[in-house]
């Protein structure tokens, strides 16, 4: 019989069980430990209920009309696409609109199929490319708009920290200072969508 | 008052649904795995709450022995061809945004209003969880409209959905696992020793130094950790005020506000924050597992360069 090969699923239990028993908690207590965290984090698995109608949209060719959509505009490029994609979450995450976009709900259904369609080419390693970077550009736009919201998890985390220490700052006073980083964060990989574009446009076979 | 309880209870439901199809499936040798798999998801839904701590434990031992051994598969619910869909997708033309947009359109208008709905003195949506209730309301309204428009059959939403779901397997669960990893290193006190190692390693040098020893630890811990949340009190105790706040004395407003954006580039870069780089892998069936963050990491480095620069110069005005 062929042994089955761990992935990463079972190499995290092991970490936590084998961090458990050294950090000294005992088995008992690990496992209870494991039990109540896994519970109380199941806020974090929700946003799978959409699945049901992404893939009734599948089925009747939302993908196939990303990409015709995207295919029938004259200059519309992965690169330029992703640009507007990226901007769109940072504004919008910038307002606290957080889940309204997402990889299941947007990146996989229109942004990925529109940004292969755009790409020139037809090969199974530029489609991966193509998803792969979608999926980047979204997390990169949410990570560097949040935190310009006052109300985001991270600057009420920052904001609680820094009382303990005596620092007591208005939520505004620190989401201020993440609008810097969320410029740079823009136009560098706004560039590299750029030169991906380049890239693209070299080895295109398409006239 | 509608809550968390009411999505815990719809994703229950998916689940056990999912469980329940993915066990009739024969065309998936590995069906049982998959039936145990979204069933011990949806019996954690319905009845986490009720089981108990070390219930729940040995809940997530058997779920993640299941998934983490490979005992779940690749199921075969019916859908349409490519070939066919390019035809449907032709003939229903933009229509097919419209249901997709509607969860967004809820969840905006939710947030918004959400929180001054209130029935006889009692807020209707729980104020904390305004965002995510709007977007469950937002699904189910979704799914009744697409499900009228393109006439489906009652089973059609949940066949789509364990399609999906199957394709994403296994990594579905990571990112809950990982939160309890993060729960078990503070419980034992992880936190405090890296971060007094790090205190001792950081010499008590010049500003840039200390500048750069906080925002490359705030990334360094978030890759370790998966998530920068738990990178950011260890990192800012050991060296964010004690160094660059206290020593140097740098504005805490803006090393704190840039310390954490730091980790953030170290979110990119990490497997360990499994919802935001590998369940997108397997959701968009890449060949590559790592292949998002490869996608990211050009970006990660020069913008980790760039926090490092920006704390510098605004810090010390």
């Amino acid at each position: 019989m062929k042994l089955p090969r761990p992935n990463a699923l079972f190499i995290v239990l092991i970490v936590i069980i084998v961090s458990g028993l050294i950090g000294g908690l005992g088995l008992t207590a690990t496992i209870e430990k494991l039990g109540s965290a896994f519970n109380d984090a199941r806020y974090i698995s929700i946003p799978w209920i959409v699945l049901p109608v992404i893939g009734i949209l599948e089925r009747f060719g939302l993908r196939e009309r990303a990409a015709a959509i995207i295919s029938a505009m004259k200059g519309a490029t992965a690169g330029r696409l992703l640009i507007a994609y990226m901007a769109f979450r940072q504004i919008t995450a910038a307002l606290g609109l957080i889940s309204i976009a997402g990889q299941a709900q947007t990146v996989r259904p229109i942004v990925a199929p529109m940004a292969e369609a755009a790409s020139g080419h037809d090969d199974q390693a530029t489609k991966d490319r193509m998803r792969a970077m979608a999926a980047a550009t979204d997390n990169i736009g949410v990570f560097f708009g949040e935190d310009i919201f006052l109300a985001i998890a991270s600057i009420l985390l920052i904001r609680a920290f820094l009382v303990e220490y005596g620092i007591d700052l208005e939520p505004f006073q620190l989401s201020v200072w993440a609008i810097p980083t969320a410029i740079v964060a823009f136009l560098i990989h706004g560039s590299r969508l750029l030169l991906m574009d380049r890239a693209l446009k070299k080895s295109s076979t398409r006239p | 008052m509608i809550g968390l309880g009411f999505l815990y209870t719809i994703a229950g439901l998916l689940f056990a649904a999912f469980s329940l199809f993915s066990a009739r499936d024969r065309k998936n040798p590995k069906r049982f795995g998959n039936a145990a798999m979204w069933g011990l998801v949806a019996v954690s839904f319905l009845f986490g709450d009720v089981l108990g701590n070390f219930g729940n434990g040995l809940l997530v031992i058997a779920l993640a022995t299941i998934g983490g051994l490979g005992m779940a598969g690749l199921g075969a619910p019916p859908t349409t061809s490519d070939a066919e869909r390019q035809v449907l997708a032709a003939r229903h033309g933009n229509r097919l945004f419209w249901p997709a947009l509607l969860i967004p359109a809820f969840a905006l208008a939710g947030t918004l209003v959400g929180k001054q709905l209130i029935i006889a003195g009692v807020p209707l949506i729980e104020a904390r969880q305004v965002t995510l209730v709007s977007l469950g309301i937002g699904v189910l309204v979704a799914l009744f409209v697409a499900m009228s428009w393109f006439r489906t059959a009652p089973l059609v939403p949940v066949q789509e959905g364990r399609r999906i779901m199957d394709q994403v397997g296994w990594a579905a669960i990571l990112p809950q696992l990982l939160a309890a990893l993060g729960a078990i290193f503070a419980a034992v006190g992880l936190g405090d020793v890296v971060g007094a190692a790090f205190q001792h390693w950081v010499p008590d040098a010049g500003r840039l130094t200390a500048v750069c020893a906080y925002c490359i630890g705030m990334a360094l811990f978030t890759i370790m950790l998966g998530n920068a949340f738990a990178a950011f009190p260890v990192m800012t105790a050991a060296i964010g005020i004690p160094l660059v706040v206290k020593a140097q004395g740098g504005d805490p407003a803006v090393v704190a506000a840039i310390g954490m954006l730091s980790g953030f580039c170290g979110t990119l870069m990490t497997p360990m924050a499994a919802n935001f780089n590998i369940v997108p892998a397997a959701l968009l069936q890449l060949r590559d597992r790592l292949g998002v963050i490869k996608a990211q990491i050009p970006t990660a480095i020069p913008l980790l360069a760039a926090n490092i620069l920006l704390m510098y110069w605004l810090a010390f005005r």
